[in-house]
């Protein structure tokens, strides 16, 4: 997908003179995941699944991946707001808790 | 102020770029993306104005942006007034501007010249209130020097900053950062104020060796030597001060004056080094922090932290009011009659009408 990765093996400044001045810092700079706070995720059942493209549409954060052969969710982003859930026609994207499935 | 620099421009008599905007919070935004771009950013503004523009000056100075911006000191409504105090500059005390409160036009003029090289300075990079007094330096006549530009630009070259947008290198302007790392950015902001109290005495110096006109500083003492009264003021306030002082010392009264010219960052250090200095101090106030009394009183209490002094905090020229000579000297006899330890818990009000 087109957009700023996580960078996993960022480590975190120790000194100010590591810190951004300011605040601004270099674009794309993404260091942490951005999606801590989801209590509940998506999950698409992919046999009914058929890529009608509506939670692509839907989804605030940008982040139904449709570049493989089936849609997958980037839990990096996703936020657990559940519209694609509730849009999807086929009904195969429910809503499950985090530390499940 | 802005028209008048509207009309430097259509004169032909200055060169740079002017923006209209629709309001303060809009020309506070507008110089703060300007000075993101690396440029130089002027603009002005005063009390309800300052206080619409609340919101972009703790943007422009936590971006560590160092725009200049002269105030022009009036009272808040409501009641409506436009009249001159310092409730305005007051009431942003802690939005993260470096200070600085003019005397006179000529100070006002100077000083923002100095205001850039202190803001500029990659140590400090912090943005610079210069405060005027609404009415009494802002609506008034004073035959000012304007420096030649050639000193000034020698006096402050251009300035280039890694702290701009370039299409280069591209930049998130304006990030958000969490709790684990918010309270860093505060320190370092911190830690740039201690940085600048040494440097606007060193550009005060460096000023008035290239134009001859000095300031002191974040403060200046007048006829404290061997005083044992002294006046704290800042502003305009601190010129009819001054002449009090004169007509007091020539009648053989030991009283003196200290005027506060650096209000962010605050000079602790001095006022510790006389807390033991003077009989008696007063402190001016004209604004006041309610339920507390006078916003300077309050900050010079701390500073003298330990001492024996007697201390009086005294509020007046609220709204416009006029800070008379008799006012100064009423304030002078209260401090001679102030036993050493006592201090003034409630703000005493100079020139009320009950």
């Amino acid at each position: 997908m087109n957009k700023p990765v996580w960078l996993k093996d960022y480590v975190m400044p120790t000194t100010k003179e590591e810190v951004p001045f300011g605040a601004s810092n270099e674009a794309g700079f993404l260091v942490f995941k951005n999606a801590g706070f989801r209590s509940m995720k998506p999950s698409i059942n992919t046999d009914v699944c058929i890529k009608c493209m509506m939670c692509w549409v839907y989804c605030p954060e940008g982040c139904i991946d449709k570049t493989g052969e089936t849609l997958k969710i980037d839990y990096d982003y996703c936020k657990g707001c559940g519209i694609c859930a509730k849009e999807c026609p086929k009904q195969c994207i429910s809503m499950v808790k985090e530390d499940e499935a | 102020m802005v028209e008048k620099v509207a009309d430097f421009l259509a004169e032909g008599e200055a060169d740079y770029e002017y923006m209209m905007v629709e309001s303060e919070h809009s020309a506070m935004a507008a110089a703060l993306g300007v000075s993101m771009m690396g440029a130089r950013a002027f603009t002005a503004t005063s009390s309800q104005g300052l206080m619409y523009m609340a919101e972009m000056l703790n943007y422009t100075s936590g971006g560590r942006h160092p725009v200049v911006m002269v105030n022009a000191n009036r009272a808040l409504a409501i009641p409506w007034n436009i009249y001159g105090d310092h409730s305005d500059a007051m009431a942003m005390r802690d939005c993260g501007w470096i200070m600085l409160f003019a005397e006179s036009g000529q100070e006002a003029l100077d000083m923002v010249i100095q205001a850039y090289k202190i803001a500029e300075d990659k140590d400090v990079m912090l943005p610079v209130m210069v405060n005027v007094d609404g009415f009494t330096l802002t609506h008034t006549y004073d035959v000012v020097d304007i420096p030649e530009q050639e000193l000034v630009d020698a006096y402050l070259p251009s300035f280039d900053t890694a702290n701009k947008m370039c299409l280069e290198h591209p930049k998130t302007l304006c990030h958000s950062v969490g709790p684990d790392y918010y309270t860093e950015a505060k320190i370092a902001q911190q830690e740039a104020f201690e940085v600048a109290k040494a440097k606007i005495v060193a550009c005060d110096e460096e000023f008035e060796a290239m134009f001859g006109r000095g300031y002191g500083g974040l403060i200046e003492e007048y006829c404290c030597d061997d005083a044992e009264y002294a006046l704290v003021a800042m502003g305009g306030t601190v010129g009819t001060v001054r002449d009090v002082v004169d007509e007091l010392r020539a009648a053989g009264e030991k009283v003196g004056l200290i005027k506060i010219r650096g209000f962010r960052p605050f000079p602790e250090e001095y006022f510790q080094s006389v807390k033991s200095k003077f009989k008696a101090m007063g402190v001016i106030d004209r604004s006041l922090c309610f339920g507390v009394g006078g916003t300077v009183f309050g900050e010079v209490k701390s500073a003298l932290y330990g001492s024996e002094m007697g201390l009086k905090g005294f509020v007046l020229g609220l709204g416009g009011r006029d800070i008379s000579v008799d006012m100064i000297k009423e304030m002078f006899a209260e401090l001679k009659e102030c036993p050493a330890g006592e201090y003034s818990d409630q703000p005493i009000f100079v020139g009320r009408r009950w």
